[in-house]
């Protein structure tokens, strides 16, 4: 019954999100402000995590190919493969629920426990469409751009990671890359990171807007928004998954 | 004018309060007094529709505030000023901008009126040189101060103030009260007041609703209060340090 309630709750705040979409003026400035704090703030962390998995995606594929009679360019297709298709929009989601899910958290927590989103309203302002949207929009937009970091970083970081510790030379790591390269699976972790960015920003829009009971409140609506964003990408992955390949 | 008419509210199985009627006339200041917890806050969010009643009507200038859609809320919610209890600033811009913006949004004023209007804003409540302080540098009783000149930039109709002297020290909670008529006065505006203050209550109100054990237990003017036989009534005043 809790669930569903809580179900009830969040439909009721992107709908209104979604009808509030229209107000332009009242979210542009927050909406430059949010692709920012969203997008750029987290390219670090992000070319930081590409270049670490795809380190040790190529190390680990290369030790556990070292005594099968397989063409060292294989290591470069499935580092590149796996990367594009799975771990730079999942692995990056999941560090920025974490970075981004409790921001937006704690940010909107504090603003309802502090009254200023009854404030906002009092002004006459939507605040769904001052606060929720650009948040949200910022999200949906910002998530795919980092996926692209993260792709670059990761095969990038697969490739330095061959020469480095000599497992793979980089003419068969890139022909690797090169010979299983799908488009389609470029297009696939794009709907992902969309679909992750959608997720991770509204879930912690949801949780800080209702937050209550002071700081208290506003840490157990930060710890939910980034538990819940985590197990919402992991879920929306395999079902993705599912239904798309 | 404002008429609250048989107001109900509970929140699950806790009855805040049943059956709450009163008018607020044009130019008054009324004060809503009642011990911590009997719901004079919650009356408050419901006179401009942050909360809703489970029966019951709040009519603005004629017009039931809970029957409006958002639009018109909207709308009827310009005619509002509200300080709140934390003055509810935002904390991520300053004070002068804190003041500035719902000229921003509520108006096509240029960067210059803006300017202006904020200043004056601003120095009718003593705050001139703290116009570039962050909200964080701001002690208790500038931040009041701040959130009044805030509420009443768009020179509203009705002010509301939420608790506008608790936490402060004797001076300070002395300066807002004076704030408080000053503000009614050159704005002419209708103010509530919610408090358990009394020496604020003798100061600014004209008059008296005391809520009290799930509802308005008594209704009148500041001189009928200091005269009357109300039992609860005496016992919440006399409880107080202020003798009247």
């Amino acid at each position: 019954m809790y669930a569903l309630r809580e179900l009830g709750k969040y439909t009721t705040l992107l709908y209104q999100a979604l009808r509030s979409s229209t107000e332009f003026s009242t979210y542009r400035k927050n909406l430059f402000n949010e692709l920012v704090k969203v997008g750029y703030d987290s390219f670090g962390i992000i070319m930081l995590t590409g270049l670490f998995t795809g380190s040790v995606m190529t190390i680990q594929t290369a030790y556990q190919l070292e005594l099968a009679f397989i063409p060292l360019s294989t290591i470069g297709a499935i580092v590149s493969e796996s990367i594009i298709i799975e771990l730079a929009a999942v692995i990056s989601s999941l560090v920025l629920a974490g970075k981004v899910g409790a921001r937006i958290a704690t940010e909107l927590g504090t603003m309802k426990v502090s009254e200023q989103i009854d404030a906002l309203e009092s002004m006459g302002f939507n605040s769904v469409s001052f606060l929720v949207v650009p948040r949200v929009m910022a999200g949906l937009l910002m998530f795919p751009v980092l996926y692209v970091v993260a792709c670059i970083f990761g095969i990038g970081g697969g490739l330095a990671a061959g020469i480095l510790t000599g497992v793979v030379p980089s003419s068969d790591f890139l022909h690797g890359a090169q010979m299983y390269f799908a488009p389609w699976n470029v297009l696939f972790g794009f709907v992902k990171s969309f679909v992750f960015g959608f997720l991770i920003t509204s879930v912690a829009c949801y949780k800080g807007y209702y937050a209550s009971g002071g700081a208290e409140g506003v840490g157990k609506s930060t710890t939910q928004a980034t538990v819940l964003g985590c197990i919402f990408v992991l879920l929306a992955d395999f079902l993705l998954a599912t239904l798309l390949l | 004018m404002i008429e609250i008419k048989n107001l109900k509210k509970s929140f699950g199985d806790l009855l805040v309060w049943d059956d709450v009627t009163f008018n607020i006339d044009d130019g008054e200041t009324v004060a809503i007094i009642g011990r911590s917890g009997c719901g004079k806050s919650v009356l408050m969010k419901h006179i401009n529709a942050l909360l809703y009643p489970d029966s019951g009507e709040v009519l603005i200038d004629g017009e039931n505030i809970h029957e409006q859609d958002y639009v018109k809320l909207r709308k009827l919610r310009h005619r509002f000023g509200v300080l709140f209890q934390g003055s509810a600033l935002f904390d991520s811009i300053n004070t002068y901008e804190n003041v500035a913006f719902p000229l921003r949004y509520f108006t096509s004023q240029t960067e210059k009126e803006i300017e202006r209007n904020v200043e004056e804003a601003l120095e009718m409540v003593g705050l001139v040189e703290a116009k570039d302080k962050q909200t964080s540098e701001l002690s208790g009783g500038m931040r009041k101060r701040v959130g009044l000149a805030r509420a009443t930039i768009l020179k509203p109709h009705y002010m509301m103030y939420d608790e506008p002297t608790s936490g402060l020290d004797p001076e300070t909670a002395d300066e807002i009260n004076k704030l408080i008529i000053r503000m009614s006065d050159a704005l002419n505006i209708t103010s509530i007041v919610i408090t358990h203050d009394m020496h604020s209550v003798l100061e600014v109100a004209d008059n008296v609703a005391f809520l009290d054990q799930a509802k308005l237990s008594w209704h009148g003017s500041v001189h009928d209060m200091k005269n009357s036989k109300h039992r609860e009534l005496i016992n919440f005043v006399t409880a107080s340090q202020y003798q009247i």
